[in-house]
């Protein structure tokens, strides 16, 4: 564990309680970023990807137990005082929502919704010069200065997307987590505002955590990518290594759903999955992930394997890497996590 | 200097044709509700008579001391609407009074929307205790038998203008308090308050910023409502003698009319006027009340 990441996620545990008893959203994550890096988190919907998320600037629902430790900057964010978590939020780490649909107030205009940041963290702030930034901001995100002065409705979903990453950039952060930016948005307007955002952030030199259950998008703008399912790790590495040749077979499986334009081969790959993601509160014992598995045998059932280190800063969590008909990676070293 | 000026200008002038545009949007909408025009109309003849009342009938005619027609006398050509038993014009009166039952009406409901917009916004947005405890305060309220409550309260202020706007204010919030904590309950789960969260808001500015306004339409729906109980509570108050005795208004104009036996004696113009006006008034507000609530809101407008 390194003071010099920007954020380190140590053996993080998130629970709910329900009416149905407790039930584990995030089972022991480990997760780093640097400065200037962009780490992608992909699964499948309910594995506990927005969790994450959420956890960063604890704003977990109050049914949540969590425990771990969350370091931002080398503090811990779950055990911080109310004044110095307020500062951490949006000054320090900045979310770009999931549904900026509704994550814009109606009754507002655009230009005080993404000045109302600048004002919590700077009340002393001049209406001038609130309303110049709020000008560079939307000017930065390629919509019209004089859009300020629009309402909600009056955007398209990818304009209001546009102004969720102003609103994100307002206030410097160091860190920028992306919780599915693109969702509910056309593939073109998709394109798009990746595009302004990982510009952006590789710009200004901020740490950022994507977040998608598009492999494929995250390949293309990552450094590397954590792979959760379940609500635990189950690979972790360089963002192209993990999608074209992946070692565990739910990242296999994940990589596959997306087809490559110009691969013959991948066209009759078999792709997609059986089955639904497990029940929170109905875990299989075990792997985890042994029930949708395509290779998976007896040595799956005992207990869930460990995440294990197989050489070149990649780990994953199987324990049929290796054997016969497997992706042929010897393991290089002992347990990671 | 000039090119920057222009456009801003013409942002400034879109913007405020818009404001116009919707307003008059909205208007339509009203327009659409005939009991809510006439409703309206009932109602402006009433404030105009109100502001207009020292032009209509001088306010010398409310002094019993210059009074000099006869005592209960039937309406005729002088006195439009008859005299009471002191020889005043009833019409003078009624006049007079439409200030004191409009006045205190509109001040005792302000009172009113003020403390249940904020005891439904505290006890609909904080859970835990405080949230727990504002509630039952309001529903410990709503169950006090109203009257005794009222009464209670105006005999230990004693009587006086002023008083009995506070009476009415304090009494009258638990029904707003309700209605105002389950549309908070119901915002505070948008996304927008939770994104107001993530960027350091403290609760005040998310319960002001973004729960407030999304819950303003609703008070303003309510309020008129709340007038026209508020004028009906003013005139009940004002007949069962709790009223202040050095003005005339139309609650205190029954109360004398029942205590010198105007109904027993046949003086019908005494008794009837009054009452009609506080139909009326209350009748207006409650059709602009139930039109402003089916324009404000969208669910009910699709209804029709």
């Amino acid at each position: 564990m390194s003071d010099a990441s920007l954020l380190a996620i140590r053996d993080l545990h998130v629970t709910y309680a329900t009416g149905d008893g407790p039930l584990p959203a995030v089972r022991g994550v480990d997760l780093t970023v640097e400065r200037g890096q962009i780490v992608g988190v992909a699964g499948e919907s309910g594995c506990g990807k927005s969790t994450l998320a959420s956890t960063i600037l604890r704003l977990q629902p109050s049914n949540a137990t969590v425990s771990g430790t969350v370091l931002f900057d080398g503090r811990d964010v779950l055990t911080m005082r109310w004044g110095e978590l307020r500062a951490v939020r949006w000054a320090g780490a900045s979310i770009v929502f999931q549904g900026a649909l509704h994550s814009l107030n109606p009754v507002h205009r655009i230009g005080d919704q993404i000045s109302e940041p600048l004002r919590i963290h700077n009340p002393s702030l001049a209406d001038r010069a609130s309303r110049q930034r709020v000008g560079e901001l939307l000017d930065q995100v390629g919509l019209d200065p004089q859009r300020a002065r629009s309402y909600p409705h009056q955007l398209s979903g990818g304009q209001k997307q546009r102004v969720m990453i102003a609103m994100a950039l307002a206030c410097d952060p160091e860190l920028v987590v992306a919780d599915e930016p693109t969702t509910a948005l056309d593939v073109m307007v998709q394109a798009q505002v990746l595009n302004v955002l990982s510009t952006l952030v590789r710009e200004r030199g901020v740490g950022m955590m994507m977040i998608s259950h598009d492999l494929s998008v995250l390949a293309d703008l990552c450094d590397r990518i954590t792979v959760m399912y379940a609500g635990r790790v189950v690979e972790e590495g360089p963002a192209r290594r993990i999608f074209v040749e992946p070692l565990h077979p739910y990242s296999a499986a994940l990589s596959a759903a997306f087809p490559r334009v110009g691969d013959p081969a991948a066209r009759f790959a078999p792709s997609g999955l059986p089955g639904d993601p497990p029940q929170p509160w109905l875990l299989p014992g075990g792997c985890t992930f042994a029930p949708r598995c395509p290779r998976a045998a007896e040595v799956c059932l005992p207990a869930e394997p460990p995440l294990t280190s197989y050489g070149e800063e990649r780990s994953a969590a199987c324990v049929r890497i290796g054997e016969p008909d497997a992706p042929s990676v010897e393991p290089a070293s002992g347990h990671v996590s | 200097m000039t090119d920057l000026a222009a456009p801003r200008l013409s942002a400034r002038h879109l913007a405020r044709q818009r404001r116009l545009a919707s307003y008059r949007r909205t208007w339509r909408a009203f327009r659409r509700h005939r009991s809510g025009v006439a409703g309206l109309a009932i109602l402006l003849v009433f404030v105009l008579v109100a502001l207009a009342a020292p032009l209509l009938a001088s306010s010398d005619g409310l002094d019993v001391t210059l009074a000099n027609g006869p005592v209960l006398g039937a309406p005729s050509s002088h006195y439009w609407l008859g005299t009471d038993d002191n020889g005043r014009s009833v019409l003078t009166l009624l006049i007079w009074g439409s200030r004191i039952s409009l006045l205190v009406g509109l001040s005792a409901t302000v009172i009113s929307m003020v403390i249940g917009t904020l005891m439904g916004l505290v006890s609909g947005y904080f859970g835990g205790w405080i949230g727990r405890i504002t509630f039952r305060v309001t529903e410990w309220m709503l169950v006090i038998p109203f009257l005794p409550l009222a009464i209670g309260l105006a005999t230990v202020l004693g009587p006086g203008l002023f008083n009995i706007i506070i009476v009415i204010g304090v009494t009258s919030w638990p029904s707003t308090a309700l209605l105002i904590r389950s549309q908070t309950l119901s915002i505070k789960e948008r996304a927008y308050v939770e994104r107001a969260e993530a960027i350091g808001g403290g609760r005040w500015h998310q319960m002001g910023r973004h729960v407030l306004p999304n819950v303003m339409p609703m008070v303003f729906a309510n309020t008129t409502l709340t007038v026209a109980g508020a004028i009906l509570t003013e005139t009940t108050l004002s007949f069962l003698g709790l009223g202040d005795p050095t003005r005339t208004s139309w609650g205190s104009m029954l109360d004398s009319a029942y205590q010198v036996g105007a109904i027993t004696t046949g003086s019908w113009w005494f008794v009837i006027p009054p009452g009609i006006c506080v139909v009326l008034v209350v009748l207006a507000f409650t059709l602009i009340g139930q039109a402003l609530e089916e324009v404000l809101n969208p669910r009910l407008r699709a209804r029709r």
